[in-house]
């Protein structure tokens, strides 16, 4: 399209007639509308369909799954069966590295928010040297991949008596979740009104307890944010674990990992065990979408 | 809580110069809240990239000083080289596609009422693990049609559109007037015209004939023209039916093409309809009439979406899928803070909906759109459980990504100094965001 013809067209509507271009545009806006609704429906079944097959899938007998489509339980629903999660879950493999999961995922999370918090109170409120600078430099290991760490941290590990623990994967995690948590939390704190840290040290409040009475509770949003993204982060890792565990240690996403080699035949334990290990990420992102949100724009960076 | 602690707030003293402390707080305090935080930072973060640097310098077993060695191989080694091509691939189509089916969705949901649900649904992959995303979309790319569902969607719209070869295992039967010919058949004789001609063949599955075939009949001679049919000439039961004729329960080759040809050229050509016969112009006559190849081709079985050709955009698809929703929330988000003002009076100014798209509202967005592409190419720069896990073995040269390699150098094939120098790399190429960063908040910290 062309600067003239569009000058041309604008000059058309200034001179039309008042009533036809809306009646025009109101059956565009019609036609249109019904199209934009088409287009969306559309869309978000193909946003879904990969989902649900898995979900199908899981819910199959290998034999069923090797003969056909899931998506013929649509016509024959008495395919369903709950065997591969009943199976899976005997397997002390996968439930053990379920646990793992947690435990890795629960502290690498409070960690994160409570060391980052300390970080981001002192770089909001307090006074010292370089203040700014010291900021800048955590906020600019945001973009830092964690590939880079991974030879490193490795030797460090085995040489310190780390490596494979599961202490040392949620140290990882806790390491390159701060960069984030520092720069969310101390812009958050920043905007906390003067007046309240005031009075609040006019009461005698020494700096832990305004930093636990006050500042915490205000931060509410902002780490409710952060702890979201952190846990869904760690939760759903598999590179550092695949790194840093060993088989006593490792996390559902290793687990699964193992067996994709063989991808085909052991699809009643790949199936319902990756949907297993999306069950509390997606509880967690149905609960609190306002705050995944929230922190996925403010983490626009990472 | 907030409130609570609003409502016993003192009126502060004078308008604050700054934010300065309020606590009047000695140094070591504030190092101690900062210590735990700066010393994993400083353990994890900083001393591996400093460590990555004098490593991607030392042999791979360890010792020795071995210059640009790493960085060498790092541009001749083939599979880097793979890597290194297919990180391209990446970061040019995998943040530009994303970021354009953002911009769509975001515009488009505005304009239905239940454009959060749709928004949930595209946003939600991102809660999922990239293991999960990966083992789904093993699932979806299936070579199998009656497994993977995008070869099932694939030769269900090809088959749509491309009459399929419904004959696969047609052959002639005994007796017949028709000898193979590079992998289609070709009558021995030459035809006439008004003489109909018969095309006898055997061999296809009753379940895979094709949809309309119907009874075949003998064709009606027409004069100047070859008329004939072909069709099963197949009769369930031992010695029922005549060799060389339809017969009552034999069915015609609905769809088969047929071609007249005089000297090695085409001359006319005909399709058969539903009861086998065909009727060819004039200039068929002295031909001989030649069933083609491509009547006889196995059924369509769908594209190898995991084979080397195609693997990397397959993945590329996958991440889409998981990253369009993160596109589509931030602008979304920058949507909102468009003024609704400023599309209006380009309406009322008699603009169309796509010119106010394309001249008022992308422009205005293009920082958000910036923000976005960047975003994703330093993730896109990272990305690994997705290649992992979707290549099957042996695609996954063909899908190699820097990110990767890294790992299989540094942990499978004992080449540490070569992966710190893919480290190194990784790293160089995130400097400029990271530089971008940094002015940015100067200007905020600076407040």
């Amino acid at each position: 399209m062309t600067a003239t013809a569009e000058g041309v067209r604008k000059a058309d509507a200034v001179r039309a007639v008042p009533a036809r271009r809306p009646v025009g545009s109101r059956i565009v806006e019609k036609l249109g509308g019904g199209l934009v609704r088409v287009v969306l429906i559309v869309v978000g079944l193909f946003w879904l369909v990969p989902t649900i097959g898995l979900l199908v899938s899981s819910l199959r007998s290998p034999q069923d799954m090797s003969g056909s489509g899931w998506w013929t339980v649509f016509t024959e629903p008495s395919q369903l069966t709950v065997d591969s999660y009943r199976k899976l879950l005997e397997n002390p493999d996968i439930t053990g590295s379920l646990v793992n999961t947690v435990l890795i995922t629960v502290p690498a999370t409070l960690l994160v928010v409570v060391i980052g918090a300390l970080a981001g109170y002192a770089f909001a409120w307090m006074e010292f040297p370089g203040r700014d600078w010291w900021f800048l430099g955590v906020v600019s290991l945001l973009v830092v991949p964690v590939q880079v760490a991974l030879i490193p941290i490795a030797e460090l590990f085995g040489r310190i008596g780390l490596f494979g623990s599961i202490l040392g994967v949620i140290l990882f995690h806790t390491g390159f979740g701060l960069p984030f948590a520092v720069f969310l939390l101390r812009n958050f704190f920043a905007e906390i009104p003067r007046e309240l840290l005031e009075a609040a040290r006019l009461d005698g409040a020494g700096e832990l307890r305004l930093f636990a009475r006050v500042v915490m509770p205000l931060g509410g949003p902002a780490i409710a944010s952060l702890g979201i993204f952190q846990f869904l982060w760690v939760w759903n890792d598999m590179l550092v674990a695949l790194v840093f565990t060993k088989s006593g240690t490792q996390p559902i996403t290793v687990a699964l990992q193992t067996q994709v080699r063989q991808f085909g035949n052991n699809i009643d334990v790949l199936a319902p065990g990756a949907f297993l290990s999306m069950v509390i990420p997606l509880a967690v992102f149905f609960a609190f979408q306002r705050q995944f949100v929230t922190g996925v724009m403010a983490g626009a960076v990472k | 809580m907030a409130s609570a602690a609003a409502a016993g707030a003192a009126p502060g003293p004078a308008a604050p110069r700054g934010r300065k402390s309020v606590t009047g707080t000695r140094k070591t305090v504030a190092a101690l809240f900062l210590l735990p935080a700066l010393v994993l930072l400083g353990a994890l973060v900083v001393y591996p990239i400093g460590y990555s640097v004098v490593r991607s310098f030392a042999g791979n077993s360890g010792g020795g000083f071995v210059g640009f060695d790493n960085y060498e191989t790092l541009f001749t080694d083939d599979g880097i080289r793979t890597a290194l091509k297919n990180n391209v691939l990446w970061v040019v189509f995998a943040p530009t596609v994303a970021t354009a089916l953002g911009l769509v969705f975001a515009v488009l949901t505005e304009r239905v009422r239940w454009g959060t649900a749709f928004k949930l649904v595209v946003f939600m992959p991102m809660a999922i693990s990239m293991l999960a995303a990966g083992i789904i979309f093993r699932l979806v790319y299936d070579q199998d049609p009656d497994k993977g569902v995008a070869n099932a969607v694939w030769v269900g719209v090809h088959d749509t559109f491309a009459q399929s070869s419904a004959f696969p295992k047609a052959h002639p039967g005994r007796k017949s007037p028709l000898v193979a010919d590079g992998g289609g058949f070709v009558t021995r004789d030459t035809v006439r015209a008004g003489q109909p001609v018969a095309l006898p063949l055997v061999g296809v599955a009753p379940d895979r004939l094709p949809d309309g075939v119907r009874k075949a009949v003998a064709a009606k001679p027409e004069p100047g023209k070859v008329t004939g049919t072909t069709w099963q000439d197949f009769t369930r039961g031992k010695g029922v039916g005549r060799l060389g004729a339809p017969d009552p329960s034999e069915v015609g080759y609905a769809g088969m093409r047929i071609e007249a040809v005089k000297d090695g050229e085409v001359v006319a050509s005909a399709t058969a309809s539903g009861d086998g016969t065909f009727t060819l112009p004039a200039a068929a006559d002295g031909a001989r009439l030649r069933l083609p190849a491509d009547n006889f081709r196995e059924p369509y079985n769908g594209v190898s979406w995991l084979g080397p050709a195609l693997v990397t955009p397959a993945i590329i698809g996958a991440y889409v899928w998981m990253w369009a929703g993160f596109a589509m929330v931030l602008i979304a988000a920058g949507l909102a803070g468009v003024p609704r003002e400023l599309l209006e009076a380009a309406r009322v100014d008699g603009a169309s909906e796509w010119q106010v798209f394309r001249k008022v509202t992308v422009p205005l967005l293009a920082p958000v759109l910036a923000v976005v592409v960047v975003t994703l190419m330093i993730n896109v720069l990272k990305v690994f459980d997705l290649v992992f896990i979707i290549a099957p073995g042996s695609s996954q040269d063909d899908a190699n990504v820097l990110a990767l390699e890294l790992y299989r150098k540094g942990f499978s094939e004992g080449q540490p100094g070569v992966a710190s120098a893919i480290s190194v790399f990784l790293l160089l190429l995130v400097i400029p965001v990271m530089l971008f960063n940094i002015r940015r908040l100067r200007r905020e910290v600076r407040r």
